[in-house]
């Protein structure tokens, strides 16, 4: 019998019902029936641009966000399915960093206190061996000591990150919930906080949904890769495979408009047209097709993710 | 004479902790119709250097000496009312942050009108029907509807079409562009970059691009000048800079991106930008340098040419080229 994934989200949907003036309006269907599984130690990499449910999808799998429908399995537990003190033993398996750094951190409490914070709420210590698992923590995401007893403010945008990161897998969870958390860093910065990750990932045998739109960064971090384009999953598979060899226009789209720092590779780059609609104006069939240079009738037909090479899903008719 | 002349700019930031060396002597020169890149971390003193050049600096900032030539007049040294005569006119600003920079209770259209209305004598209809066009030169569609529109109802990409429809409204010969696709995704940002690309080649004006994405450099710039703590550390045509990168700051920064079009190892640049409080002597980028030498410790390098249009402030590497030689 084959090992059951880390996580398994199935047929996730959430909606977020609209309310008009006069009268009832439609809804924002952020996440449409997506459907994606993680392995222990794996990373995968959620890409899309701003407003395609990629976030809601990344709280709906905390329980931050209530899902309208669908099931999430970690270690095949149904997540959904848990009560309140259910959920707080689930948090301690699953954590999450979010992209502004600044606004995630208490600006009253120390670097130390909450660190250790996540292990008053998940973990029966002493005092003394809480403090030692927060600065073996802190230690390990290259905090020095002395920064533990400052505030926030006092911390550049780099320890910051590194803090909030050190807060996330001081519970030793399983998977942790990456969403953007070097979009506001700086090149150098960046680079570091990448590196950080992928060795704490190996170290600590921890999973990862890394959730951005700067593929470049979740090439590094990523074994596969999946895209999303207003709720729904378009494409994933294997991370070389999709950027080498991107099926989907959207994803073709997204990849050629990723700057190279090589003036002679000046591409030409495949052009959607216009900007993503809201996520409330939702289409029957393929949602690019009002964008897609390739749109034909056929794509108001409904389209699924079918396997067109191993391992390398595709929803596009001309796939 | 260049379209634009930096001569040795220094400027020094006072705060209660001391003087912040902030910019320390800079010379560059723009020349029109050319697109040049600034780049650098945080703290490279680029966006510094863009304030200065609209003669924007202001207390607790002070010039502490240099020139900034604009057609070959002294923008420092002329009165502010001669000064309004080019900043946003001949020299304009497209700003990082678009959502911030446009007034949220005014529509788009109006604050184009209301800018074309201070540069020059039109009429409210004819400044709005001028406003229209403007948003239809940078592409923005529906632009009659759009215009009619406040800034919460565009989208972020919009927004900063806006902010270059305005910088456009009087006709510049210097656009001043502050990480102008920062925080757009990457989509939209690939547009504005094209977009500002056609405006050069449209216009005839020059564009000084201030980013920390050598990706946004290379796919855009003509010329780059790389900047680190205040510093210039490189000068070169876009192509010999990414072939024959020749500072190891610029070296440095080149291994830091992530890349998807290669696979290479990424490195993080050593160390931090020095405090520019208390600058070391000599070169800036001495304590993060695996070339340094005692010399980098004690006096600055000058930019030195290596190459056509290409120069370098490194000691290490005229040493390099003088023992070739």
């Amino acid at each position: 019998m084959p090992v059951p994934a880390l996580l398994e989200v199935e047929d996730l949907a959430k909606h977020f019902p609209l309310k008009r003036f006069g009268g009832a309006g439609g809804g924002v269907r952020a996440v449409d029936g997506v459907s994606l599984t993680i392995d222990a130690g794996e990373t995968l990499g959620l890409i899309g641009e701003s407003g395609c449910g990629k976030s809601t999808l990344g709280r709906c799998i905390l329980r931050v966000i209530e899902p309208s429908r669908g099931a999430i399995r970690l270690a095949g537990v149904d997540l959904c399915a848990l009560d309140r003190s259910g959920l707080r033993a689930m948090r301690k398996q699953v954590q999450m960093v979010f992209q502004d750094s600044a606004a995630a951190l208490n600006p009253r409490m120390t670097v130390r206190r909450m660190v250790e914070e996540p292990l008053l709420l998940h973990e029966e210590l002493g005092r003394a061996e809480r403090r030692e698992r927060a600065e073996a923590v802190l230690e390990h995401v290259g905090l020095g000591l002395e920064l533990a007893d400052r505030y926030p403010h006092e911390l550049s945008g780099g320890q910051r990150q590194r803090a909030n990161i050190a807060r996330a897998i001081v519970t030793q969870p399983r998977l942790v919930v990456l969403d953007e958390p070097t979009s506001a860093l700086d090149v150098s910065l960046r680079s570091r906080v990448i590196l950080l990750l992928e060795r704490l990932r190996a170290e600590l045998d921890l999973a990862y949904l890394f959730i951005s739109h700067d593929i470049a960064t979740v090439k590094y971090l990523a074994g596969r890769i999946a895209v999303m384009y207003l709720g729904v999953i378009v494409e994933h598979g294997d991370a070389a495979q999709v950027i080498g060899d991107p099926r989907h226009p959207y994803t073709r789209a997204l990849i050629s408009a990723v700057p190279v720092p090589d003036p002679d590779r000046r591409r030409s780059r495949f052009v959607l047209r216009g900007e993503p609609p809201g996520a409330s104006a939702v289409v029957q069939g393929c949602r690019l097709r009002g964008r897609c240079p390739l749109a034909a009738p056929i794509c108001a037909q409904p389209v699924a993710l079918r396997e067109v090479a191993p391992r390398h899903f595709v929803a596009c008719h001309f796939a | 004479m260049s379209l634009l002349e930096i001569e040795d700019l220094v400027i020094h930031f006072h705060t209660e902790d001391g003087t912040v060396q902030a910019v320390d002597g800079v010379s560059l020169n723009v020349e029109a119709g050319e697109i040049v890149g600034l780049v650098g971390e945080s703290g490279s003193g680029k966006s510094v250097t863009g304030v200065a050049i609209l003669g924007l600096i202001r207390p607790p900032g002070h010039v502490v000496r240099g020139a900034v030539r604009f057609e070959g007049h002294d923008i420092l040294r002329m009165p502010e009312a001669e000064q309004r005569t080019y900043r946003g006119r001949r020299i304009a600003l497209v700003p990082q942050s678009p959502r911030t920079s446009l007034n949220p209770v005014i529509p788009v259209g109006q604050q184009i009108a209301r800018l074309i209305r201070l540069h020059e004598r039109a009429s409210r209809a004819a400044a709005a029907r001028r406003a229209i066009a403007l948003m239809e030169q940078v592409g923005i569609p529906d632009a009659g509807g759009k215009a009619r529109q406040y800034p919460h109802q565009l989208s972020g990409g919009t927004c900063q079409r806006i902010m270059v429809a305005m910088a456009l409204s009087s006709a510049p010969r210097l656009l001043i562009a502050d990480e102008p696709t920062t925080g757009l995704d990457v989509s939209i940002a690939a547009r504005i970059l094209d977009l500002l690309r056609d405006v050069c080649v449209q216009t005839g004006s020059a564009i000084i691009l201030i980013t920390h994405d050598l990706g946004v450099v290379a796919e855009t710039c003509d010329r780059v000048a790389v900047m680190h703590a205040g510093q210039l550390a490189e000068v070169a045509p876009v192509r010999s800079l990414f072939r024959h990168p020749a500072h190891p700051y610029t070296r440095a920064l080149v291994a830091a991106i992530p890349r998807i079009d290669a696979d290479v190892a990424l490195t993080p640049i050593p160390g931090a930008v020095p405090p520019l409080l208390h600058p070391p002597p000599g070169c800036r980028y001495a304590d993060r340098c695996d070339l340094v030498s005692a010399r980098c410790r004690q006096s600055r390098p000058e930019l030195l040419a290596i190459g056509p249009g290409h120069a370098a402030a490194c000691f290490a590497v005229a040493h390099a080229r003088a023992s070739a030689a």
